[in-house]
């Protein structure tokens, strides 16, 4: 297919769609309401449905429902509005339920702002709802990695039966850049016969399912933990994803930054390069579970002296960051958090500000 | 080789439109495009900004501090972008609104008197598509055959108005000496 322009917010939209969603609930909210708009016109043309909840409390749980029978589903939102979802996530994920959830943030906390932001790392990585859980996050750095994530997060979400969630930023959102959607492709989610609460005589069988997150014997809910963590131990093992930018050149520095604030980075690296200044970058592009071992490889690099974490929040992103150098290098966070965006030379003058002490 | 346009006026006047052509037109061409609007709590007749950046290899920050060139649609757009466009950049100046001009002797100044212009072929809405036109034809940032390609896909929902968006389009080439 020819490559088309379009916004993050719409291109997502139609990334569900090709991945063989038919189910978006939403609530709308700045600066992620255009997927709503999308796919609210999008969603009857593919004998789909968009239903907008009455807040996103009650579309956290619409998730949880049609998760439940077995339905591909997403919702897309902004951060105060994850919030509110969270305690649904909690259960999504204690009822081992594939969803994909799309967090195009802004800036908080509270009300916050509506411009870009990258502040609920700690609530999609760390958790948000209550409970030993974790989701799969992808955070692309443009609109066609925004695609193919979209289209590979329901995959995901069914191979370990949980929530997975998408981190972008207004930026991503609003922006447009050309996509380009994989041709002939045809969703092929996985049989969900033996969970799912699709219908017994829509199975063939007289075998009930149940779909429940409560488990009062303290064994039985112990055993559930253990085979939830088994499936974040396999992520750990199967799903980190990263790009390295210069990192095969001998580097003074490493930057580790992700989504609109990585792109930023490459400019500032590739400006650094042409003035024969080598920086390299590690990019995660799933924050959970997090490139561990390629930080600590890149930040072990002799020619590297110092590991700074850029990110659009106050310095979260930087407590894994240091927590995977393991001490063998300073490392130390840069960024800013009202909305506006370190520009290339802004980095530029810190990364020589850091080289020089 | 990358360059940057900053299209900026008010609300209303199509400047998300006309970036949009610009960057389709640049996409046709097969370059790398990145479409950015200014966006925050704005208002019906508050100023709206939007920057088009085209590049012939993968197009890095999207955080335009300094771009190349300038489609000033009113006055307050003008004055406060002027002095950030970078040297030999083409600043176009949208002289129906605005009466001063850019105060550099740096970069080329295209003066287009795109209301007025718009309003002698029919209607003042088309202001745009003459300043995008006047504009490519001079910057030579796209081609000005697939540009008005792409403003003819555009309208090809609503054909009644092709017509006046075509004069438009070649006022435009007419007004930058084309």
């Amino acid at each position: 297919m020819a490559k088309v322009l379009m916004k993050g917010n719409e291109a997502i939209g139609e990334a569900a769609i090709r991945a063989g969603c038919k189910n978006y609930f939403a609530y709308p909210i700045t600066p992620q309401s255009e997927v709503a708009e999308y796919l609210a016109k999008r969603m009857p043309e593919v004998d789909g449905v968009f239903l907008q909840g009455e807040s996103e409390v009650a579309v956290g749980y619409m998730i949880f429902g049609a998760a439940a029978c077995g339905e591909r589903v997403m919702t897309t939102s902004s951060s105060p509005g994850v919030s509110l979802m969270s305690e649904a996530i909690s259960y999504i994920a204690g009822a081992r339920c594939p969803a994909v959830f799309v967090n195009i943030m802004r800036g908080g906390p509270g009300l916050g702002g509506i411009l870009p932001s990258q502040a609920d790392y700690f609530q999609a990585t760390k958790g948000g709802g209550h409970g030993d859980y974790r989701l799969l996050v992808m955070a692309p750095e443009g609109v066609q990695e925004a695609v193919d994530m979209t289209m590979k997060a329901f995959d995901l979400a069914e191979k370990y039966r949980g929530p997975v969630m998408i981190m972008g930023d207004g930026l991503i959102g609003q922006m447009m850049e050309p996509v380009e959607f994989p041709e002939d492709f045809t969703p092929t989610p996985m049989n969900n016969d033996d969970w799912a609460t699709s219908g017994m005589a829509t199975r063939g069988t007289d075998k009930r399912n149940l779909v429940k997150s409560l488990f009062l014997d303290p064994k039985q809910l112990n055993d559930h933990n253990l085979l939830l963590k088994a499936g974040y131990d396999r992520m750990r093992q199967e799903e980190v994803r990263y790009e390295g930018y210069n990192t095969d050149a001998e580097y003074k520095l490493l930057i580790v930054s992700y989504g609109t604030m990585s792109r930023v980075c490459k400019t500032a690296i590739d400006t650094m390069k042409e003035e024969g200044l080598e920086i390299g970058m590690v990019r995660p592009q799933t924050l959970f579970p997090f490139p561990e071992q390629a930080i600590h490889d890149a930040a072990a690099k002799e020619s590297c002296s110092h590991v700074v974490s850029i990110e659009l929040s106050m310095g979260q992103m930087v407590e894994d960051v240091d927590r995977c150098v393991k001490g063998q290098r300073p490392v130390t966070w840069y960024g800013e958090c009202g909305g506006d965006i370190p520009t290339p030379e802004e980095i530029i003058d810190h990364v020589k500000s850091l080289l020089k002490n | 080789m990358q360059k940057e346009v900053m299209f900026a006026g008010f609300g209303g006047q199509g400047i998300l439109l006309s970036a949009k052509l610009l960057a389709y037109a640049a996409m046709e061409q097969g370059a790398e495009v990145m479409w950015i609007p200014s966006y925050g709590p704005e208002m019906r007749g508050g100023t709206a900004y939007c920057t088009v950046v085209v590049s012939d290899k993968l197009i890095g920050s999207p955080i335009i501090k300094n771009p190349t060139h300038l489609v000033a649609m009113n006055r307050p757009s003008l004055e406060k972008f002027a002095p950030v466009v970078k040297p030999d950049g083409v600043v176009l100046i949208n002289s129906s609104l605005i009466p001063v001009r850019s105060g550099r002797d740096d970069v080329r100044e295209l003066i287009v008197p795109a209301n007025e212009a718009a309003v002698k072929l029919g209607s003042v809405k088309c202001a745009n598509i003459i300043a995008v036109s006047a504009f490519a034809a001079m910057s030579k940032m796209v081609d000005v055959d697939i540009l008005r390609e792409c403003v003819k896909k555009e309208f090809a929902k609503k054909p009644k108005i092709i017509p006046l968006n075509m004069k438009a389009f070649d006022e435009g080439l007419k007004i930058a000496g084309m």
